[in-house]
């Protein structure tokens, strides 16, 4: 009798076990957790950019039908502390404080000023207008550069600048020497405006206090429930012990929930001060001030190259947009894209610096690839404008520098070593798919006639940096934790499998995924699997999801832990079939005897048994469950080519995506449905940026761009389809995987701007700021026909 | 967003309605589809004291023929507007443009009535009712009037309605043998337009007899491009109704936002005018 062979799970297209609970609403998100006794919070946000407080009266407030308390910033200031940033990336940093509510200073427009608590929301938010707050107006400051001259207004005015660092790397020879020897040289200025996170779900966080016991159970729609856990409590000094967190359904992140909110520590620190349970939930406009945002840069990048092409070196300038506050990694954010500009490419030289910025506008920090998408957007950028400086197509510039995937594994000049991949490879199926000669052909054709509508093609050949991260990189960089991820898996008596992880999903399918991954290498039914996530009390060690780190490092540790499982099943098995360890065979699940195969126990039987501890190996624990902290040795390191046609109206300005094609190498794939929706979802945010999204100021420094009428999420009407393929060279590690969540996001807003300039160069156009509206499209038409500096 | 708050009242006739309006001045608004005021609510940017939703008034919807006219209810939602086969046989230019309005979700909600009682310049169907010669009739203490839409629209949100008068109908000219065509010029599918032409092209012998264009967002009301409208009449080929196009934002006073600038949107006029005028004329 042999074994029915178990189909594999990972490589299968899994429907994901979490839709079905998500899209008929038997979910409980954050905003719909009821408790008895439930307050609400609602919270007075400064109408200017920078004031000084003079005066702030909470008693009106009191007065209305409804509330039950009303604070000042003054009046928490002794229960919070400032809220925290984790990543000092200098030792010099200027790291001023952050009052969870302004005391006497409010830095940007949304800054919390007061909080009223009341028995709804709706009484809460009409005493808000009560609330009396005098306000001292102090002048704004927005532009990046300005706000570094030696007269400028100061965000921090005891901190005497508005400097909070500089950054520098430097790799190989000086850029200098080789720009002197470099007969091409091409510098560029690019700008990455703000863009405003928009997960599904906003933000919410619900306190539920124990008094007798002084526990506090913190619901919250965060990313990460676990460094939330211990921040909360060096924030508001609930000891960490008494600290409950629990992430329950969140709608997306993308970023913006990894973070420690103001607000969380309010609503804990107002549950603890009035012993009652409350809830915050903010709007989207609310949130559109409060959430962190994302990008915020202004980069002066150089290449010098020979005449054939070869690039030589590559220097990086950059004044970064802290906002008006350092949150939890927001000094970071542009250090993890210094290693990733010099992207593919060999070279001798590479010079890199950073200026991180205070202004008075909200804080900025982690969006959708972090760091990398503006690494990647100037790089890529760049190389299309020394591609034409040198009249050579863009894709063979790139082939004339990337590694080769016989070089693999590559020390980077930034000092990465790229494990794995295939340039090549992923550029040539690219190509074939897009149907680039003929897309040339046609572009030519068009210009030549003078068409209204210019054809334009745009490439991306990308690699990042994911599966966050080494510990000892950490380190390195200043970050204030490790990067290992922890997973426990727990066989239970009736054969069935928890699978606990601390990755903490938020939309990513890491149920499915996880399931997969265990039910492969225990051999039991993909439905036999549950995975236990987001509950500090529940899966006590984690450290979250971000970064493309879920699949790379918690997936990896939930293999891992399968893997233990089975390897203290294979003693109870042993035992009870009265063989050897190494007599075991242990296929689909089952343990036999080889050359007997009638001796079998399934793993499923073992765990009965074990649970049972009838007939146990001598000192053996009675369990076959297991745990694993992976610390990664390396980061992973996705890649691929995208490749964007533009049909772009030089009457009206406006772009039209005629075709976009992606082949992306993100290692082995688990579930292929996932990834494809990794992918579409990246896509439209990248394409978002490079076209549709900014958050816009005015001279005052108030968000204009407020509500989504005026902030242009595009919507699945909006976007192309997408042609997606992929090729697949292993990373270094046990599943092989490389991570997915951003891949998108990072290689296709350059794929789209250099189709757009692409299709205006033959105009004169050299470079169009993003996004690019149908009016700075229309205008840099204009200004090039008219010879003037072709920039919108 | 939480709205301030307000009473409600939900009248079951027009004449309760503009009962309930009269009795509460200055101080109440109408709620129709909801998807102009319920927003304006809850970003506290309007504070009535009482909101009569007239949604549950059966006589406002529907639409019917008579004779030379379509007279469509003020409550017809613009789903049902634009699936309306006298709509599309009658009045093509309506049904084209009450498509492009936001989303499938607004549409099923929002009414024709609501919207032109609205009078956002930026919305579509204002303009469309102006090339129409539309005329629209409102209910108050003293009975109904008739308004020609030329004289409905005010000022930015204002139209003659008075505090007590409650938009009934809307009375639609047949154009039938017109040519016509919306051409919406906006970023993202369910957004406003940033320019939106409405053409309306009578033509006789391959030459353009009689054009009518309305143009969105190009003031503070809708507006109708009278010079270009006149330099169309005898266009005969596209270079004719390109240079008459050429006159489109004579007259107007669009606005500054972070969608275009005043310079812009006139060029996108001049643009549009030309591509709708030509679709609507079929010479595109």
């Amino acid at each position: 009798m042999t074994d029915q062979a178990v189909e594999r799970e990972v490589g299968r297209s899994r429907l994901r076990k979490e839709d079905a609970r998500l899209i008929t609403g038997q979910t409980n998100w954050t905003d719909n957790i009821q408790v008895a006794g439930l307050l609400h919070l609602a919270i007075l946000r400064s109408p200017m950019a920078h004031a000084r407080i003079t005066r702030v009266d909470v008693s009106p407030a009191l007065e209305r039908p409804g509330v039950v308390a009303a604070f000042s910033g003054a009046d928490l200031a002794d229960g919070m502390g400032s809220l925290p940033c984790a990543w000092p990336v200098t030792e010099d940093i200027v790291l001023p404080d952050h009052p969870p509510v302004a005391v006497d200073e409010v830095r940007y427009a949304g800054d919390p000023v007061a909080v009223v608590v009341a028995r709804d929301r709706y009484a809460a938010a009409d005493a808000l207008e009560s609330i009396e707050v005098d306000y001292e107006p102090l002048p704004p400051v927005l532009d990046l550069e300005a706000a570094l001259a030696d007269d400028a207004p100061l965000v921090h005015s005891d901190k005497g600048t508005n400097r909070s660092y500089l950054w520098p790397l430097a790799a190989g020879e000086s850029f200098d020497s080789v720009r002197e020897r470099a007969e091409v040289t091409v510098k560029r200025r690019y700008h990455q405006q703000r863009l405003i996170p928009n997960a599904m779900e906003p933000r919410a966080v619900v306190v539920t206090p124990l008094a007798a016991s002084g526990e506090y159970t913190v619901y919250s729609a965060t990313q990460i429930p676990h460094i939330l856990r211990i921040m909360l409590a060096m924030v508001t000094g609930v000891p960490e012990h008494k600290l409950r967190v629990i992430a329950p359904d969140v709608g997306g992140g993308f970023g913006s929930k990894l973070q420690v909110y103001g607000e969380e520590a309010l609503a804990l620190t107002v549950a603890r001060k009035i012993g009652r349970p409350v809830k915050w939930t903010e709007s989207r406009s609310e949130g559109y001030l409060a959430t962190h945002h994302g990008r915020g840069m202004i980069q002066d990048i150089e290449v010098a190259a020979t005449r054939e092409g070869k690039l030589l070196g590559l220097k990086v300038d950059l004044i970064a947009d802290m906002g008006a506050y350092l949150m939890l990694v927001t000094p970071g954010i542009p250090i993890l894209g210094a290693f990733m500009y010099p992207a593919i490419y060999k070279m001798d030289a590479y010079e890199f610096n950073c200026t991180g910025v205070f202004t008075t506008r909200t804080p900025t920090d982690a969006y959708r690839g972090a760091g990398r998408p503006e690494a990647t957007f100037a790089i890529e950028r760049v190389m299309d404008e020394l591609a034409a400086e040198l009249g050579l197509d863009p894709v063979e510039l790139r082939r004339r520098n990337w590694i080769r995937h016989e070089e693999f594994p590559f020390t980077s000049i930034a000092g990465l070593t790229y494990d794995s991949g295939n340039y090549e490879a992923a550029t040539e199926k690219a190509l074939a798919l897009f149907g680039y000669d003929d897309l040339r052909a046609e572009q030519q054709k068009r210009n030549e006639r003078g068409d209204a509508v210019r054809l334009g093609i745009g490439v991306s050949t990308y690699t990042e940096m994911c599966g966050l991260a080494p510990s000892r990189v950490l380190r390195d960089l200043r970050y204030g934790a490790g990067g290992w991820e922890a997973a426990s898996i727990r066989m239970l008596p009736t054969g069935k499998v928890e699978v606990v992880t601390g990755t903490s999903p938020h939309g990513q399918g890491h149920v499915t995924c996880w399931s997969q991954i265990a039910a492969d290498v225990l051999g039991v039914p993909f439905e036999d699997v549950e995975v236990v996530h987001g509950d500090t009390k529940a899966a006590p060690q984690g450290m979250d999801t971000y970064g493309s780190r879920s699949l790379v490092v918690g997936g990896e540790a939930v293999h891992r832990a399968a893997q233990k499982v089975v390897e203290k099943a294979r003693k109870v098995a042993a035992h009870l079939l009265e063989a050897s360890e190494q007599d075991l065979e242990f296929t689909n699940g089952v343990f036999s005897v080889k050359g007997s195969p009638e001796a079998r126990r399934s793993i499923q039987e073992i765990a009965f048994e074990t649970f049972s501890s009838h007939d146990l190996p001598d000192g053996m624990e009675p369990t076959i469950n297991a745990e694993t902290l992976v610390d990664p040795e390396n980061f992973s390191y996705p890649h691929g080519t995208h490749l964007c046609a533009v049909e772009v109206d030089t009457e009206t300005g406006r772009t039209r995506i005629r075709s976009y094609v992606c082949v992306d190498d993100v290692g082995r794939v688990v579930n292929p449905m996932i990834v494809e929706g990794q992918v579409h979802g990246g896509l439209a945010q990248g394409i978002a940026q490079a076209l549709y999204e900014e958050a816009v100021y005015d001279a005052e420094g108030n968000l204009v761009s407020g509500t989504m009428a005026d902030y242009l999420v595009p919507s699945a009407a909006d976007l192309p389809d997408f042609v997606t393929d992929r090729t697949e060279t292993p990373a270094a590690n046990s599943l092989g995987v490389k991570g997915v969540g951003e891949a998108g996001t990072i290689a296709s807003t350059p794929a789209v701007v250099n189709a757009v300039v692409d299709a205006l160069r033959p105009l004169g156009v050299h470079d169009v700021r993003m996004p690019c509206t149908p009016e700075r499209v229309w205008q840099a038409v204009r200004s090039a026909g008219s010879g003037k500096e072709a920039s919108a | 967003m939480i709205p301030p708050a307000f009473d409600y009242v939900r009248p079951a006739s027009v004449d309760e309605a503009v009962r309930a309006l009269a009795d509460a001045g200055e101080d109440a608004k109408v709620l129709a589809g909801g998807q102009s005021l319920l927003p304006l609510l809850r970003l506290r940017l309007a504070f009535p004291e009482l909101v009569v939703d007239v949604g549950r008034i059966p006589e406002l919807r529907g639409v019917r023929d008579e004779g030379d006219a379509l007279v469509i209810g003020a409550l017809t939602t613009h789903h049902d507007v634009m699936h309306d086969p006298l709509v599309r046989r009658h009045a093509g230019l309506l049904a084209a443009a009450t498509e492009t309005v936001a989303d499938p979700a607004v549409r099923h909600r929002g009414t024709l009535g609501g919207s032109l009682a609205h009078a956002d310049p930026a919305g579509d169907l204002p303009a469309v009712v102006l090339t129409l010669d539309a005329e629209l009739v409102a209910v108050g203490p003293n009975g109904r009037r008739t308004i020609p839409a030329r004289e409905f629209f005010v000022d930015y949100l204002q139209t003659v309605l008075a505090p007590d008068e409650l938009l009934v109908e809307v009375r639609v000219p047949k154009a039938d043998g017109w040519g016509f065509h919306y051409e919406k010029f906006h970023r993202v599918a369910q957004a406003w337009p940033i320019v939106g032409v409405a053409a309306l092209v009578r033509r006789d012998n391959g030459h353009i007899a009689e054009a009518r264009v309305g143009l969105s967002n190009m003031g503070s009301t809708p507006l109708r491009a009278t010079a270009a409208e006149q330099a169309l009449a005898g266009a005969g080929d596209p270079d004719a109704v390109a240079r008459a196009a050429e006159s489109a934002a004579e007259g107007t006073r669009p606005s500054q936002d972070p969608s275009g600038s005043p310079e812009y949107r006139a060029h996108l006029a001049r643009v549009l005018t030309k591509r709708a005028v030509l679709t609507a004329a079929g010479m595109g």
